[in-house]
């Protein structure tokens, strides 16, 4: 007897994550907590400028006197934020920093290899910069002289601190503020690392800047924080990348990324994000809470192209102030859940300035026992004469177990603004399979290109090399989930 | 090549075909003809193998084989090919995807190494000429936003590129103009070959007026209730189903 179509399907659904493994690596850690000592520790261990423990000080304590929210369309345990640690170094990078990609620790070179993103300048993929995030602590940046010619820089956050202070100073915190929300607050105290790009003015950007981030000791929060600032006329292209090995218990990630696009600069942000999602069973995961904005002058473009296939939970609203006249602000998302994972995800689009426009397309993928929820806001604030946003969210169901739900919120407080917003929701359905099955496709590669055809209009906005990686991610992770 | 005896098929716990024999040999051209609900389409779903027939009498024999053994991808990696009724629209997955992954999952099955992408793009442009597609039809998603016509005639040029040595036309025809039935009887008769059978699925003759079947086969009230030549069609398209199945 053959198969059912139900019994190849679920055959698949317990696939195992492909990046769980866990690395020996020698770690430095600060005393487990949060405290005003801790903050200081951090500040000292990094060997950063005096404005930063201000910044890190007042982030603390507006942090203290927050609450952790639990709006979204989610469900987790309160998390004891006394009972994780806060700094994680690898001890060789911790204790020096390496100047060259030689002196990166052979170990961590591993991981890096394993995860297939190789450091070496000369077998990276063409065209792609690398900065390596472990934990919290920024371990290479590849390519760099060749961008410095450039008047580029591309470095790890810490870095930055140290060698362009007054650059990080004007414009960290600028567009996320120290106390915007919760999780933002506790990021701004307690980040260790993460990447900063600064392209000059006129300067187009030739290579993909790539940070790829990687949570690896035990019970450490990971909160990096990317800030990128695109000067006059500007252009880069940046992408994002996150493993995590596969633990029970949850780990928490807690990001920050600002973008800065100047006059008539153009930022183009893609995330690829596998955190490991938990098991069947829920157990275990990434809690990614991540703040992701941006702020467009005149005639500038931010667009955020995201592909979320991991984390346990996932609370993310990657958002765009168009503040200049005639600024452009895009939102191209993926957000797939499966088994007991929950996404809350979307963006908002703030229209200040005049001639503004803002598209969004979301689609939103549920199997399993999954949530996925798309949250939307768009403002148009009074001034804002001839705002255009144009949105469309799609939901497509496997399964009868899981849920999806849309939530667009908008605000117009100009009459001249146009706001268009169109959903769909959808099944793959018996009849596309077996058209598919008749053709010779087998199910499981059948409901690969269903998917991949679903979120076409999302994948062509991702550079090449990742929209091939987003492609194999999507199928994986909804291997045999169609019943 | 294709053997049916005695077949008997519920759905939903409801009898459709009670008893259906049949057999197509290599090179043969059989059209099926029958009133509205009389089971057609079911038998092409059950040589198809779709979820949801029970068979729960009879055999199918494909080239000796017990077809009801094999998933439906495994009947259409042995030659089997259906030009469906009501063709699905697949968004987002252009016809050269689909096809790509058609042809190499044949490929595979025949322990074949994929196709290069020339030499897929060459094929396809080889079948889009013989159904006089434009090429860019290809770059177009599976069935989305194409006209009924357009539909049929894409199945058919599917067929076309996957070279089946059964090929199950669904009333093609329904749906097609004048023009379009030419160039899609003109591309069946260009398929045809002393390997390879149709089975054509009809309400008019006019197709067959350009297809020339071998067979004409009445399927009534699950049954085949009479074979016959060319002729048969003619007087159906004459005088209609009552005084024939009265004579039953
Ligand atoms: N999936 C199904 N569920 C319920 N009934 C079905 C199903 N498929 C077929 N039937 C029933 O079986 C009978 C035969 O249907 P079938 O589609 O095979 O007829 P047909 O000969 O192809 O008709 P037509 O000429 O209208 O296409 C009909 O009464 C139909 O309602
Ligand atoms: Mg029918």
């Amino acid at each position: 007897m053959q198969p059912t179509q139900d019994e190849v399907l679920t055959q698949h659904l317990t696939r195992e994550y492909e990046w769980g493994f866990e690395a020996d690596l020698d770690q430095e850690y600060a005393p487990k907590g949060l405290s005003e000592e801790i903050i200081e520790y951090i500040w000292a261990k990094k060997k950063e400028p005096p404005f930063m423990l201000d910044f890190r000080m007042r982030a603390y304590r507006a942090w203290r006197d927050m609450k952790e929210p639990h709006w979204l369309n989610g469900h987790y345990a309160p998390i004891d934020y006394q009972d994780a640690y806060y700094y994680a170094a690898p001890k060789s990078v911790a204790e020096n920093r390496p100047k060259s990609l030689e002196e990166v620790d052979p170990e961590i070179r591993r991981i890096f290899d394993r995860l297939g993103i190789p450091l070496e300048e000369q077998e990276i993929l063409a065209g792609v910069a690398v900065d390596a995030v472990l934990d919290s602590v920024s371990v290479a940046t590849t390519y760099k002289e060749r961008l410095a010619k450039m008047g580029i820089i591309f470095c790890a956050m810490s870095e930055a601190l140290e060698n362009y202070p007054d650059l990080v100073k004007k414009y960290l915190g600028t567009v996320v503020p120290y106390n915007d929300n919760f999780f933002a607050a506790l990021n701004s105290a307690v980040f260790s690392d993460g990447s900063f790009v600064y392209v000059p003015k006129g300067v187009r950007c030739p290579l993909e800047l790539s940070t790829y981030f990687r949570i690896n000791a035990r019970k450490t929060g990971q909160f990096e924080r990317t800030l990128i600032i695109a000067d006059e006329g500007a252009y880069v292209s940046y992408l994002e990348g996150c493993t995590a090995p596969r633990r029970s218990e949850h780990q928490l990630h807690a990001a920050v990324v600002e973008l800065v696009a100047l006059s008539g600069s153009y930022i183009k942000y893609s995330t690829v994000q596998n955190w490991y999602p938990g098991d069947t069973e829920g157990k275990g995961g990434v809690y990614n809470f991540v703040t992701k904005r941006g702020i467009a002058y005149e005639r500038a473009k931010i667009s955020w192209t995201q592909v979320e296939t991991g984390s346990a939970i996932t609370w993310k609203y990657p958002s765009v102030i168009l503040k200049g006249d005639d600024s452009v602000g895009e939102f191209y998302s993926v957000a797939v859940t499966n088994n007991y994972q929950q996404a809350d995800t979307g963006t908002k689009m703030i229209h200040i300035g005049k001639n503004t426009r803002s598209r969004i397309v979301s689609k939103g993928i549920s199997a399993g026992k999954s949530n996925n929820t798309y949250r939307g806001l768009v403002q148009v604030l009074s001034n804002a004469e001839n705002a255009r946003n144009f949105s469309q969210c799609d939901s497509l169901l496997i399964g009868s177990a899981c849920g999806a739900h849309t939530f667009p919120y908008v605000e117009v407080k100009n009459p001249t603004a146009v706001v268009e917003h169109e959903a769909t929701t959808s099944k793959i359905g018996e009849d596309i399979l077996f058209y598919c099955n008749q053709r010779g496709i087998p199910t499981q590669e059948a409901v690969e290109l269903i998917i991949n055809g679903y979120c076409q209009e999302v994948l062509a906005h991702l550079p090449l090399e990742f929209a091939v990686e987003a492609r194999k991610l999507l199928a994986i992770s909804l291997e045999g989930s169609v019943g | 090549m294709l053997t049916i005896r005695n077949l008997h098929v519920s759905v939903e716990g409801r009898g459709i075909l009670k008893g259906l024999t049949l057999e197509v040999r290599p090179g043969e051209v059989h059209a099926l003809m029958g009133p509205n609900g009389a089971g057609k389409s079911t038998l092409a779903a059950v040589l198809a193998g779709r979820e949801g027939y029970e068979v729960t009498e009879g055999e199918i024999l494909f080239e000796g084989q017990n077809l009801l053994e094999l998933s439906p991808e495994e009947r259409s990696h042995a030659g089997i090919f259906l030009a469906f009724q009501y063709p699905v629209e697949i968004p987002g997955v252009s016809m050269i995807q689909f096809l790509r992954a058609a042809l190499n999952a044949h490929r595979a099955a025949k322990g074949l190494d994929p196709l290069d992408t020339a030499e897929l793009m060459a094929l396809l442009k080889e079948k889009a000429a013989l159904l006089k597609l434009d090429p860019a039809f290809l770059s177009r998603s599976v069935n989305e936003g194409f006209s009924g016509g357009e539909r049929k005639r894409a199945e058919i040029f599917q067929m076309a590129v996957l070279g089946p040595k059964l090929c199950i036309l669904d009333e093609t025809d329904s749906g097609l103009d004048i023009d379009a039935l030419k160039v899609v009887s003109e591309a069946v008769n260009a398929l045809r070959s002393p390997a390879r059978s149709f089975l054509i699925i009809t309400h008019y003759y006019r197709i067959l007026q350009h297809i020339r079947p071998d067979v004409v086969h009445i399927l009534a009230d699950g049954r085949i209730v009479r074979s016959g030549g060319a002729e048969l069609a003619v007087e159906l398209e004459e005088k209609g189903y009552e005084p024939l199945l009265a004579a039953v």
